[in-house]
This record gives C-alpha cells, sequence and structure tokens, in this order.
C-alpha cells in the first residue's frame, strides 16, 4: 500500500512532521504516528462535509455554481462599507496572503482566531518580549518543564512525548521509567485503600494524606516537570509536581515566585490557595535548573487579568533569566494560527486585528478585535475563512454575525456555514491541498497533499484569488 | 450556590468536532457539565441528569458529568462549543478578548431537554435566518 512518510499534521500547533499516511485509491486508510485528535480528522474529515457551493436565496440555503457564489461573494464586499473578514489559523500562509490582499482591497478588518485565544499573549509581549527556542531545543537540553494554565494532554496530544518530559533528547532524557514505576506505586496504593475500605467499612476512595505527598518527592536528579493549574487534569496526573492554583489568581502565584527569586521573603502563609513553603521549593528548583521552559496556555489569556497574567510570566522568565537560562512560549492552539500572526505581521505590520478602513493598516485590538466590532454592530458583512465564529463566539456578539450578509469558505459544514448567505466548500490544507503552516515555535513547515479534493472544492487561495479579482472588477 | 465557569477544550471535544459540528459524538462530548462530586452532592444533582447553566447573559440545558480533575470546591467546566457560548460574557474590557474562564454561575436540574445544535440555531436566531436548506 503506498504509504506517504513525513507528512506534517494539520490539527494543533504541535505540527507533528512524523506522519505515515497510508493512500489508495484517493482514500485514506490510516495515519500512523497520529494522536487521537489527528486520527480522527485523518478518518472523518470527508464525512460530513458539502462539496457544493450554496446560496440564500428567499431564506433557504439552494445549491449555486462556483461562479455564481464567487460572484455574489463579490458583490457583498464590494458594497460592504466596514466588512470583517475572519478566522485564518485553519488555513495556509498562501491562504493568509491572500486574505490580506483581498481586505486591503475591500476596505475591511481583517484579525484571525489569535483574537480570542493568544491575543492577550500577544499584547503582553508587544510590552515585555519573549524569550524563546526552538521546540529542538527544548526537546535537547531543558532540564525543568513547566505547563502554566494549560492541559496539552487535550489540546496538543503529542506534546509532551515529542518535545517535552518523555522526550529523548541528546542531552536530556525522557521521564517514562520515573512515571511508570509512579502509576503503579499509585494504583498498588489505591488498591490498598479500597480494600482497607471494604474490610474495615471506613475510611474513603482517597489516599490517606501523607501518602498524597509521599507521591510529590522530586527526583533527584534528570528531568523535573510541574503543572500549575485550577484543574488535576491528565497532564497534571504525569507531573512531579502538580500545583492547583485557586481559580483567578495567577498573578498572585507569579508574583510571590518573582519576589522569592529576587530573594524576598513572603509574609503571608499561603498564595492562592498554595503554602509558601511549596513556592519556595519551586523557586529554589527554578533558580538551579540549567535550562527552564514555561509553557502557558488560555488559564492564562482567559481568566481574569489577561495580558497581565502573561506579563507576569514573562518577567518570571527575565528575572530568572539573571539567575540561569529560562524560556517561555504560548501554546499555540490550532495549526496555523501562529502562521496567521505572522502573515499579518510581514504584510501590515501587525500581528491580527488590523482594520483597513483607513486605506492604511491601523491596529487597536479592543476596537479592531472581531468580538468588539461584532459587539457594537459595526461590521456590515463578513467573510469567514476556516472557522465556526457561531459555535464559539459569545452568542450575544453572533447576533450582530448573522443579520448582515455572510460568506463562508470553510471545508466543514459548520454552525456558521449553515447561517450564510454564501458558503463555498473548500479543501482541507494538509490532506488535499499543500501550503505552508507555522509550529508553535514559529518554525515554519510544508503541508502535503495527500489526495485529490472532490470535484468542485478549491483551495482556499485560488477561491480568495477569485473573489478579490470579481471585486476588482465591480469597483471600476 | 455561587459556581465560577470555566470553558476550555477537552480532548472528547477535540476529537467530536472533527465527526462534525452536528454529529451525536459532539454534542454528547459537548453539551456537559463537569462537576466535583462535593458540590453534585450539595445541590442534589446526579451523573448524566439535565442541568440548567445560568449566567448573567443567559442559560443553557446540558448533562452533568462527574469529574475527578475538579478538586476545588464551587468550580464548573464546559467544554468551548455552541452551548458554552449560549451563556459567555460579550465584554473584552478594551482588550479584544472575553473573560471566558471564571464566570459567575449557577446550576440546578431541570427536566427541559439538551438542544442539539440545529435546534440552538433556531433558539438563537429565529427560524427565518437559521432555516437550513431544504
Amino acid at each position: 500500500m503506498p504509504v506517504v512518510s513525513n507528512v506534517v499534521c494539520p490539527v494543533c500547533g504541535c505540527c507533528c512532521d512524523d506522519l505515515e499516511v497510508i493512500v489508495e485509491n484517493n482514500k485514506i486508510i490510516d495515519a500512523r504516528n497520529a494522536c487521537a485528535l489527528s486520527a480522527a480528522k485523518f478518518s472523518n474529515y470527508s464525512a460530513h462535509r458539502n462539496t457544493k457551493p450554496f446560496v440564500r436565496k428567499n431564506g433557504k440555503l439552494v445549491e449555486a455554481s462556483l461562479n455564481e457564489a464567487i460572484k455574489k461573494s463579490a458583490e457583498i464586499l464590494s458594497k460592504a462599507s466596514y466588512p470583517l473578514l475572519y478566522g485564518w489559523s485553519c488555513t495556509s500562509c498562501e491562504a493568509i496572503r491572500a486574505g490580506l490582499e483581498l481586505a486591503e482591497e475591500v476596505g475591511g478588518v481583517i484579525d484571525n482566531t489569535s483574537t480570542i485565544c493568544h491575543g492577550p499573549s500577544t499584547l503582553a509581549i508587544q510590552d515585555v518580549g519573549l524569550p524563546a527556542a526552538t521546540l529542538g531545543q527544548i526537546r535537547h537540553r531543558a532540564d525543568l518543564i513547566i505547563y502554566w494554565g494549560s492541559n496539552p494532554w487535550s489540546s496538543h496530544p503529542r506534546h509532551i512525548e515529542r518535545y517535552t518530559a518523555l522526550s529523548e533528547g541528546r542531552f536530556q532524557k525522557g521521564i517514562w521509567r520515573r512515571l511508570l514505576s509512579r502509576l503503579s506505586a499509585d494504583s498498588g496504593r489505591k488498591k490498598r485503600s479500597i480494600v482497607a475500605r471494604l474490610v474495615f467499612k471506613r475510611g474513603s476512595l482517597a489516599l490517606p494524606e501523607k501518602e498524597q505527598k509521599a507521591q510529590y518527592a522530586f527526583p533527584s536528579e534528570g528531568r523535573k516537570f510541574i503543572v500549575f493549574d485550577v484543574r488535576k487534569t491528565r497532564s497534571a496526573d504525569m507531573a512531579d509536581y502538580f500545583v492547583q492554583i485557586e481559580p483567578g489568581k495567577d498573578y498572585e502565584v507569579l508574583q510571590a515566585l518573582r519576589a522569592l527569586i529576587r530573594d524576598e521573603e513572603l509574609d503571608v502563609e499561603e498564595v492562592a490557595g498554595i503554602p509558601a513553603e511549596t513556592l519556595e521549593e519551586i523557586a529554589d528548583l527554578m533558580i538551579n535548573c540549567r535550562f527552564g521552559i514555561l509553557f502557558f496556555g488560555l488559564g492564562l489569556t482567559m481568566s481574569r487579568g489577561k495580558i497581565r497574567n502573561v506579563e507576569a510570566a514573562i518577567k518570571l522568565t527575565r528575572d530568572l533569566n539573571m539567575r540561569t537560562k529560562f524560556l517561555i512560549m504560548p501554546m499555540r492552539g490550532h495549526f496555523n494560527v501562529t502562521g496567521a500572526d505572522t502573515v499579518f505581521t510581514w504584510q501590515t505590520g501587525y500581528p491580527y486585528a488590523v482594520d483597513f478602513s483607513h486605506g492604511y493598516p491601523r491596529y487597536n485590538p479592543g476596537e479592531t478585535s472581531a468580538v468588539d466590532i461584532l459587539r457594537r454592530g459595526d461590521s456590515d458583512a463578513a467573510l469567514i475563512v476556516a472557522s465556526d465564529p457561531v459555535s464559539n463566539f459569545p452568542n450575544e456578539v453572533t447576533h450582530n454575525l448573522v443579520k448582515k450578509p455572510l460568506i463562508v469558505i470553510d471545508p466543514h459544514m459548520s454552525l456558521t456555514a449553515l447561517m450564510a448567505d454564501v458558503f463555498i466548500p473548500s479543501a482541507f490544507v494538509g490532506i488535499e491541498a499543500e501550503g505552508t503552516t507555522y509550529r508553535m515555535d514559529h518554525v515554519p513547515l510544508p503541508l502535503k497533499k495527500l489526495v485529490e479534493p472532490p470535484g468542485g472544492c478549491l483551495p482556499d487561495e485560488e477561491i480568495l484569488r477569485r473573489i478579490a479579482q470579481e471585486t476588482r472588477k465591480l469597483k471600476r | 450556590m455561587e459556581l465560577s465557569l470555566l470553558t476550555g477544550r477537552s480532548i472528547d471535544q477535540g476529537c467530536g468536532k472533527e465527526h462534525g459540528k452536528l454529529s451525536e459524538e459532539y454534542r454528547k462530548n459537548v453539551a456537559i457539565c463537569q462537576m466535583n462530586p462535593e458540590d453534585m452532592k450539595k445541590l442534589q444533582i446526579r451523573e448524566g441528569e439535565n442541568v440548567k447553566v445560568t449566567t448573567k447573559f443567559g442559560s443553557v440545558v446540558v448533562k452533568a458529568q462527574k469529574s475527578r480533575s475538579i478538586r476545588s470546591p464551587r468550580v464548573i467546566f464546559i467544554p468551548y462549543g455552541p452551548w458554552a457560548s449560549l451563556i459567555s460574557p460579550p465584554d473584552t474590557g478594551g482588550t479584544g478578548m472575553p473573560i471566558l474562564k471564571g464566570m459567575p454561575a449557577t446550576v440546578e436540574v431541570t427536566t427541559e431537554k439538551v438542544l442539539d445544535p440545529l435546534d440552538l440555531l433556531v433558539h438563537s436566531y429565529g427560524k427565518e435566518k437559521s432555516s437550513v436548506r431544504d
């Protein structure tokens, strides 16, 4: 069976590039090395899709030709005075470039999904910078790995295995053995406690407090793996140490750690539910590591404090760099959200929320960002590419999205597509169309075309170029 | 009892979305509210029961699910998706980003049913606009 090797995965920001996909008669039979998310995409991508363009007539979506759908889209965009062009993180850099050209042409606002993801991180990075490295450096060298407000087990399933704690680096080895022996000890403890409960009809399923503490003894050498979160996620179960923070109090903990690292003393007994002693122990670990990395997720950007939380985390790494080497990286979600930010920046100077209505790019998140524009009801049309804001934006703002003419370019039949006035099906980038994607550490990788798209489904880039062409014709 | 609502990704939500947003797989994994077992006892909610989660911005009916990962009291978790969005705050405080983790919410048992995504569209935007193709 023909095997396509070194396939880059088009799902999350890890962009794993070691997939082997088995293709037979223009069909994907299997994807080896794929995580649960990737396997779900490769085996189901073609099951729930629409391959025909639709245009809404008399309130109903009716099948139309591709030309009709493209003309209708161009008509809507050229008539609009402040259209919103949103999505972009699940398509190729080439399509994003075409989208930016279209946004400039129609004088609209173009925004990508960073806006409700790591937008606050970008704002913090613009304030205080970001000490970063590639994931390869981290895999080979990092001896202290921290995930803060991030659950890679669910959102980036192979991140721990490929790049951090479980990876076999050149200078640092994975913690597989330690993890397995701890898990078997834990399961032994649980069994003993169940037996004790059955025999003596007292006690509870929970481990005695003393034993719970025992599992958190830091290893004396090798990699150390810590998770800070408000929930004890599966990622936290794998860590050497799980630090449970009271919801909404990440900022306090970050600042307390900063104080400890600068040799100041805490005059409180606990911070956000964490004993000062524990924080002192962690501060010591941070100072004494040789190469530390802090990955942070939406736990910091979406909770109270937003930008300030991320800023505190970056300042913590900055302080640590006075004592040792320490890096920080946002856990970017979609496979090309980093690419969207990158292409936006090289084309306009700004990473997201770019407003072309004045004829030149303008950037002011909070004003020119998608959620705010929709909340104020400023936009008079929208083009959504490879995204589903009707599912994921707060319901109150989507009312203003669906009230106005709505164009959707997407391979999926999403809820946004169902509300569209024009729906144009596209080819799946990384499966049916090639392109470039940026991994979360800003490494560009080529996405492969594995199978032919069904008839009538063009790549996003071509659809956008044709809409731009039609728009230009109408404007003349 | 006032609870703090967190939204976020879960592996089942991630896989469910690849089965299609209209699939049963997606609804089963996303129209849920994970709770601390202690809170469930206090609120007299049983596993799998329909519950109505209410915030300042609306309410939504989802299925209650026990979660061992939520150890803090008064914290609940709903995965990202159209059900969580129905009750999310639209205000971004001038940052572009609404607070999607840590919203005040209440939970109560209900006999109302969990809406599927198409019913949600009709519920939110009225019959006229959300009338899907024939």
